[in-house]
């Protein structure tokens, strides 16, 4: 068994999505625009006849799109904060799964931030903060910090990408010219390497500041006004932990998902899923403790404006969210979660579903129940929020934008990073036998053993 | 010059024609009972009803709710392009063609007097006909809300300045109180010490509405005494 044949066999594994492409690529992709289409024709609506198409009113002025917006924004935690801290910790069980991971980042912050023209009164002046901006003004701070965070995040994903860009440069059968220009003329030189490593290393410490900015001025929109229940010093982190929690979370669900369809199980293992959903338990106790610590204490102050917003979650017209939020996210994944019978791919793909549901319920239930309850009274019984077709197909329409997102990055890049596949097997020494399919070989990304 | 008003809630009988007034002067929509129903009206100026007691013995006290030109204006803060912001004299303007719509202020505003243009607006015949030449119509897509008919000072201001003189007590009179047949609205400049308003301010029935939350409105609401009794 020769080094040479070993990394062949893990070259091809991980190109073959790239390079051979079936019926069922562009079946899903039609669906998917589909889906796209339907909802841009929807948004073109409300372009058309004005922000009123959708479900909003006095005094909830803020709805799906606004969910949406810290739902995906949140899930951009997984990239950075999972692939960053592994590396720096030099968590050999990361290599195959820093990629898929920093990809949703860039993904779903895209999608995020989109929610931003969905949303505004007028959207053909959504450059207006560019000339004019108030930097008092939390909105900005989501400005500055989220194109800083899509900025870092590309690059961060585009960086461990170069060296495979130069295999692609060598093997693909398409686009040969974008992946030259793309690798920089990559030749692997052990200069070139340790530059590198350089500049990733200096990366993953950059990007995680960045990304805790990020999901903290995401709920300083919220935190920074005087609305109750939102108006609460906890906001920041209690955002940045369901940040991660919810990012853990999508990407269990994608690695499940990419294992199956481009036939990944020898990369994505159940060391990865069993890992993953030991962080995603340690994430739901935080996130319980967060959630209690910031009802508790609006409880035990028990001032009328903001018990008015909280009876309305434990008992009142958002109490079905509220209790399918602690559902989701604590009761229903917990036991799953916590025992190894349990923890198995199905089970913690289960629970991280579970967790997405949960957490997007959290948003749902933060924005509307305050917006429904706001200081003056008066305003109570005003606009009821239900959502609109629209704002539903915009919703529909997000994530079948992350998913087609997804499909495409599959199709035009290794979705495991390869040279750090083969730098692992390398340095763990596995020894495979020469006869085995040895890409699918068991073991052979396995941790290296202490 | 800090422009203020003090509401005399002793006065306020609940007959809205403050309400209807500050509709023709501004311009603001009509928005009919469907919109009503969603929450979609716009109003600068509404009067609340507050019930207090248990029945029999029942107490019903009518409040005009306008925007309170707050000297540190949550809504001023919050807003991303700075369309919303104080004047010298102490208005918080909105500047309409800047906003985006983006409804921060109306979360920042913790008296919930900000109004969204969730369609563009319309008058049903013959209200078209009565559109205010002096109020630009506003459109959909943006926030608006009470200006304290910032026309009307500017124009006492510009004829106070031709006829080089200083502006007289109650010289300027906003839609509301112009119309209020009770005279329980008084305008005026806080600054001014022996004003009305300053004065009905510094009364002991006097309150400010969230005073508690230090964005110190500058609408004052009298209420406690018998009303005879002001002076």
């Amino acid at each position: 068994m020769t080094e040479t044949r070993r990394d062949e066999a893990i070259e091809r594994a991980l190109l073959r999505p790239v390079l051979v492409t079936g019926p069922w690529f562009y079946i899903t992709v039609g669906v998917l625009l589909a889906i796209i289409f339907f909802g841009l024709f929807q948004w073109s609506r409300q372009a058309r006849l004005g922000i009123g198409q959708a479900g909003m009113n006095q005094p909830v002025y803020w709805g799906l799109y606004l969910v949406n917006y810290v739902f995906f924004i949140g899930i951009s935690h997984a990239g950075t904060l999972i692939s960053a801290i592994l590396r720096l910790t030099y968590s050999e069980w990361r290599r195959p799964i820093t990629r898929a991971a920093e990809a949703i980042t860039v993904f779903a912050l895209v999608i995020g931030a989109s929610n931003v023209l969905w949303h505004l009164g007028r959207p053909e002046l959504i450059w207006v903060p560019l000339i004019h901006f108030n930097l008092l003004s939390p909105l900005i701070w989501d400005v500055i910090c989220i194109s800083t965070y899509i900025i870092g995040s590309i690059t961060y994903l585009y960086l461990p990408l170069i060296p495979d860009l130069a295999v692609l440069r060598d093997r693909a059968t398409r686009f040969r010219g974008i992946y030259r220009a793309l690798a920089l003329g990559w030749t692997g030189t052990p200069k070139q390497h340790a530059r590198l490593e350089r500049a990733i290393g200096i990366m993953a410490i950059v990007i995680i500041p960045i990304a805790v900015s990020v999901h903290t001025v995401v709920s300083y929109v919220f935190a920074m006004t005087l609305t109750p229940m939102w108006h609460a010093a906890i906001f920041g982190p209690y955002f940045v932990v369901g940040a991660i929690f919810s990012g853990i979370a999508a990407l269990l669900v994608a690695m499940a998902i990419l294992r199956k369809t481009f036939g990944l199980e020898a990369f994505f293992r159940p060391l990865h899923f069993n890992n993953l959903g030991l962080l995603m338990l340690t994430f739901a106790c935080i996130w319980l403790y967060f959630t209690i610590g910031e009802h508790l204490t609006v409880w035990y102050g028990n001032e009328p404006e903001e018990v008015a917003v909280l009876s309305s979650r434990l008992s009142g017209p958002f109490a079905p969210y509220f209790w399918g939020m602690v559902a989701c996210c604590f009761l229903l994944p917990l036991p799953i979660l916590a025992f190894r019978r349990t923890r198995t791919i199905t089970g913690v793909t289960i629970a991280s579903v579970f967790v997405l549901v949960g957490m997007w319920l959290e948003r749902y239930v933060i924005i509307v129940s305050s917006g429904s309850f706001p200081r003056s009274e008066f305003m109570w019984d005003r606009g009821v929020y239900s959502p609109s077709l629209i704002e539903i197909s915009v919703t529909a329409m997000e994530f079948a934008a992350f998913a087609l997102f997804y499909v495409l990055f599959a199709k035009l890049f290794p979705l495991v990073s390869i040279w750090e596949v083969k730098e692992g097997v390398e340095q763990a020494g596995v020894v495979i036998d020469a006869d085995e399919d040895v890409a699918l070989a068991p073991g052979l990304v396995e941790p290296v053993q202490s | 010059m800090k422009w203020g008003m003090a509401i005399d809630l002793d006065r306020c009988t609940g007959c809205e024609a403050c309400v209807v007034a500050c509709r023709a002067e501004n311009n603001v929509p009509v928005g009919g009972p469907e919109n009503a129903a969603r929450g979609r009206t716009t109003e600068w100026i509404r009067v609340e009803r507050h019930e207090e007691g248990t029945f029999p013995n029942v107490r019903v006290e009518f409040k005009p709710v306008l925007c309170v030109h707050c000297d540190e204006a949550p809504c001023v803060a919050v807003c991303p392009v700075a369309a919303t912001y104080e004047t010298p004299d102490g208005l918080n303007a909105q500047i309409h063609p800047r906003c985006i719509g983006t409804r921060a202020c109306a979360f920042g505003c913790p008296y919930s007097v900000r109004s969204f243009n969730w369609s563009d607006p319309s008058w049903e015949a013959p209200l078209d006909q009565t559109i205010n030449p002096d109020v630009a119509v506003r459109w959909r897509g943006i926030m608006e809300k009470c200006t304290f008919c910032v026309q009307r000072i500017r124009r006492v201001k510009d004829a106070a300045r031709e006829e080089e003189r200083a502006i007289e007590d109650n010289e300027v009179q906003p839609a509301c109180a112009q119309a209020c047949p009770a005279e329980a609205i008084v305008f005026g400049d806080l600054d001014e010490p022996e004003s009305t308003v300053a004065r009905l301010s510094e009364s002991p029935r006097a309150e400010r509405p969230l005073e508690e939350l230090g964005t110190g409105p500058r609408v004052f609401y009298l209420r406690g005494d018998d009303w005879r009794d002001r002076d």
